[in-house]
């Protein structure tokens, strides 16, 4: 039987602000366990919460980039259950009112447009992280726990069911993260846990309408291991039902390692979190002009920029795509489209060995000067340079931010050119190398290119090329 | 007339007067506590030296010159569910036995700023929950006018110290009458103000919606220099109420005339002493003679308040408490698992009537039952606000006991849960409404023990409350008096 694969996913994203969500405490990664705490987020008796205004900003922002609904009242609840790494035994987060409602982002599959709606979008506090002397809270000696991630804001972003593979899954993902990093509200540290994701996955008979028992699938690390994990679950789902089984209701965890889900022991069942409103919060009420200042001040999204980049530039989907998703390349291309008209050479050069040169040497786009770019193709078009030269001056530009110019004019790297210059180089190549001059003679084009190769290596590649052909041609016809 | 016999506002003159200086003031209440609190248990912590450190540093400044408080150097007993950086903030429970907070609550903070010399931490029952303080897992506190009852509670500690002398005044907490049910059965004066008016940053909480801080004195004047000190809003208390307050102390002009007061319709009688409703009736006269106009009233909606209460109240407490696991500060059991930490932590950490109420919040949140219950008791209270929006609009007060009985006997209802919960009766509703309520003495009961009258008023209008608070006390006998502790004073001085 064919079966048709629903997928839903739940998105957890810490949002940037400078300080948690109930304090002012600082929401800086990496620092000394238990450093960035205070009553508030360790939940010490007596405190209490107080708003950041901010996150509440950046989450506005962010539903509004993915076209959502945005609820002028929304309400906090707390969640309870007990565990080591939530210091109230409750997290503040929002049940039945949430932030945002009804939103949807398009993604595309296989060169066909997707819509995804969104469920819901709404704001909660982030637990404190656990590290185990073990694999598990179950199997370890002691556990230690760090607060200092303890209340940061965070934004849930629950899908509907209607990804239909794990490969799509990614590509949402995927475009899900360049929309939030577009938008401000996040950096989509997937490595540092500011963006995390959880699925929901189920198989039904293809056009049945009723959904099949789904499983939940944790502790994917990537968008890689969230394709990777779901696709190793339609195949053990598939498995099960073609056998004639039962898929049991279970939450497993992907296992990086033996690339393979594994069931959670202990969590059978669903638990009773016994949500109620947060009696120290007044409820949240937008004033449509605080929203409509968001909308106004939205930044520029990935689709748009796609659009405008195609009409702008007249750039094809796929460098259109390419300059979107790595935002920081995009900006390079535009500041230096300013300033250089030919922009099918300037995306070309810079989807290409800019790219490739900022990879190379691991340097981050905003660290590269869009201007020397521009002064290097500006030297090739009026042929003071030749294109290796400029390939190295680029690498140089990169790594240590050295305009070309005053390079070429330090170093001497110019263009070699004239008569008088290249003859005698000419000639010492035909007289080097007898057996390809009379290849040439005998009407073997090739052997040309073999020849100016010849001159270009003596000359660190900086002859004129187009002479070059000229004079091989004159001194080889005589 | 000895130091400790002063109210506040007199010792506040004494010392504004620079004739007696602070220090003399803390050491006489000293030598109180000493002699008195070994029988009457109100303290868990005493803070002798803190109280003279601060007393010496105020009294010092005042002889530099410097403007100060009113309350300056005049010395205050703080209940033990309020947080005070660097000593024992316990909540009467094992669960904090040996808790010392690292910050001050705010109003703990206001009262160190404007210079009141603290005398140490009062008892209460565990958490807040209870009336009569014997839910204390320390010890229960015993009733200055008779040594075999109950000072009320949960503030029994700090009614107890106000009505023996053994601090002029003290900080409770109040979430279903623990400020005014103790004032009264102590014979002391107990002000519950308007829910938000001051700030709950620091109180451990019980309830969150139902929890507020609120002065226990000698008197209005007393109160409204507290009030004036402790009010106010805070940034770090989203529920806490924006806008100026008014000075307390300034206003408190008795005067009565033309205020129409609500006397509240006693529709059930049960379990109510009649001495006490006729106090209360003795009041409503000498209020009329004195221009005021008194009508029955009946808030229909009130009937079920107590039941409301008790859903909402425990339902709150059951995640305020989930924090106690024993993973950060306070008591911590051990054990294999973290599930065995866990629960043998609040097994053995929590005394019998916290554990009572956290089952029942549990259950009423429960996937289930939240709607028959928690929600229900949250449409209840909807309609309880209601009812006084609605008596509001023809009455500027409301009048009525504020307990059904004088103090009763230690142990008398420790069995039965449901008649403790009784004793909270009067004082429910105005907590689940919000709106602010003073507990003042309304004389005497035939067997020698205080009674207490409440006045209820709109929202934000304690001074209201203060002033005919202060009209009483000018113009009805049986107010003031003081319990007769001589035998325990050890007959010297």
């Amino acid at each position: 039987m064919k079966h048709e694969v629903i997928i839903g996913l739940e998105i957890h994203l810490e949002l940037l602000t400078q300080s948690k969500l109930f304090c002012s405490c600082s929401t800086a990664f990496g620092r000394e366990p238990n450093t960035n705490c205070c009553p508030v987020c360790l939940g010490l008796p007596g405190s209490l919460p107080v708003f950041n205004r901010r996150a509440v900003e950046l989450s506005v922002t962010a539903a509004l980039a993915l076209n959502s609904n945005i609820q002028k009242q929304s309400r906090f609840d707390r969640k309870n259950y007990f565990y080591p790494d939530l210091p109230k035994a409750y997290q503040v987060s929002q049940y039945d009112r949430p932030l945002a409602k009804a939103g949807y982002l398009e993604i595309e599959v296989d060169e066909n447009m997707r819509t995804i709606s969104l469920e819901r979008i709404h704001l909660e506090e982030e637990a404190g992280k656990l590290m185990h002397a073990g694999d598990s809270i179950r199997d370890a000696d002691y556990s230690l726990v760090d607060y200092n991630r303890a209340g940061i804001p965070l934004l849930e972003i629950v899908t509907a069911p209607e990804i239909h593979s794990g490969r799509e899954a990614r590509i949402f993902l995927e475009e899900l993260r360049t929309v939030l990093f577009y938008s401000g509200a996040s950096d989509c540290k997937m490595e540092e846990g500011s963006l995390r994701c959880d699925a929901n996955i189920s198989l039904r008979p293809a056009g049945s309408a009723q959904l099949g028992t789904k499983a939940e699938v944790k502790n994917m690390n990537s968008f890689r291991a969230v394709e990777m994990a779901l696709d190793y679950e339609v195949k053990r789902q598939e498995a099960v039902l073609s056998a004639g089984g039962i898929v049991t209701q279970e939450t497993c965890h992907w296992d990086e390692g033996q690339k393979r889900t594994i069931p959670m022991r202990g969590k059978e069942g669903s638990s009773d979190y016994r949500y109620f409103p947060e009696p120290d919060l007044l409820p949240l009420s937008l004033e449509a002009s605080f929203i409509e200042n968001l909308v106004d001040s939205l930044p520029e999204l990935p689709q748009q920029r796609r659009s405008r980049f195609k009409e702008q530039y007249q750039l094809d989907p796929n460098e259109a795509f390419l300059l979107t998703v790595n935002r920081g390349l995009g900006d390079i291309f535009e500041k230096a489209a300013r300033h250089y008209s030919d922009h099918r050479n300037l995306v070309n050069w810079v989807q290409g060995d800019l790219l490739y040169q900022l990879r190379e040497h691991g340097r981050k786009t905003e660290e590269f000067d869009s201007k020397l770019l521009v002064e290097l193709l500006l030297m090739l078009d009026d042929g003071k340079i030749n294109r290796p030269v400029a390939k190295e001056l680029l690498s140089k530009a990169v790594q240590k931010g050295v305009s070309p110019q005053k390079l070429v004019s330090e170093r001497g790297l110019g263009r070699i050119s004239g008569q008088e210059n290249l003859l005698p180089l000419v000639e010492q190549v035909i007289s080097e190398n007898p057996e390809a001059a009379d290849s040439y003679r005998q009407g073997k084009k090739k052997a040309l290119g073999f020849l100016v190769g010849k001159v270009m290596a003596l000359t660190g590649g900086r002859a004129d090329p187009a002479e070059l052909n000229r004079l091989f041609d004159e001194k080889l016809q005589q | 007339m000895k130091l400790y016999e002063h109210s506040a506002a007199g010792l506040s003159q004494l010392l504004k007067n620079k004739e007696v200086s602070s220090v003399d003031v803390v050491q006489s209440f000293m030598d109180r506590i000493e002699r008195l609190d070994p029988h009457l248990k109100a303290f868990i912590t005493h803070t002798p030296v803190m109280a003279l450190d601060t007393a010496t540093e105020i009294d010092n400044r005042r002889m530099n010159g410097e403007e100060l408080q009113p309350l300056a150097g005049v010395p205050i007993a703080v209940k033990d569910n309020i947080c005070t950086e660097g000593l024992h903030t316990t909540c009467a429970s094992r669960m904090l036995e040996n808790y010392v907070p690292p910050y001050d609550a705010t109003v703990v903070g206001a009262l160190r700023k404007a210079g009141l010399p603290i005398l140490g931490k009062t008892n209460l029952d565990e958490f807040a929950m209870g009336s009569s303080t014997e839910n204390s897992a320390f010890f229960p506190t015993r009733n200055p006018w008779d040594f075999s009852r109950v000072p009320g509670g949960s503030s029994g500690g700090s009614a107890a110290a106000v009505s023996s002398g053994m601090a002029p005044l003290a900080l409770g907490s109040d979430t279903g009458g623990s400020i005014r049910q103790p004032a009264s059965l102590c014979g002391v004066t107990g002000l519950r103000p308007t829910y938000g008016r001051v700030s709950r940053y620091g109180l451990i909480a019980f309830a969150s919606s139902l929890d507020q801080i609120g002065p226990l004195t000698h008197g209005a004047l007393d109160s409204a220099l507290l009030m004036d000190l402790i009010s106010g809003y805070d940034p770090l208390d989203s529920t806490s109420l924006p806008g100026k307050d008014p000075n307390f102390k300034a206003s408190l002009d008795p005067d009565v005339k033309n205020l129409r007061i609500g006397m509240i319709r006693q529709d059930v009688t049960e379990g109510f002493d009649p001495e006490v409703t006729g106090a209360v009736h003795k009041i409503a006269a000498v209020l009329e003679n004195n221009g005021a106009m008194v009508e029955e009233v009946s808030l229909p909606m009130t009937n079920y308040g107590l039941e409301a209460y008790y859903l909402i109240a425990p339902s709150e407490a059951s995640s305020n408490l989930g924090r106690y696991d024993g993973v950060r500060y306070g008591y911590c059991a051990g054990g294999e698992n973290i599930e065995e930490m866990f629960s043998r932590t609040r097994g053995e950490g929590f005394g019998p009537e916290v554990k009572r109420r956290i089952m029942i919040g549990t259950y009423a949140l429960s996937a289930g039952y939240y709607d028959a219950y928690y929600l229900q008791a949250m449409k209840v209270r909807t309609m309880i606000r209601r009812d006084y929006e609605t008596v509001f609009k023809n009455f500027d007060l409301l009048m009525g006991p504020s307990s059904p009985t004088p103090a009763f006997k230690i142990g008398e209802k420790t069995d039965d849960p449901v008649q403790m919960y009784l004793s909270d009766v009067c004082n429910i509703t105005d907590s689940l409404a919000g709106v602010p309520s003073l507990a003042v003495p309304s004389g005497f009961h035939s067997g020698g023990l205080p009674m207490g009258l409440q006045l209820t008023a709109s929202p934000l209008q304690e001074r209201l409350l203060l002033k005919v608070a202060r009209f009483l006390e000018l113009n009805y006998e049986g107010q003031q008096k003081r319990p007769d502790l001589k035998f325990f004073e050890g007959g010297a001085s």
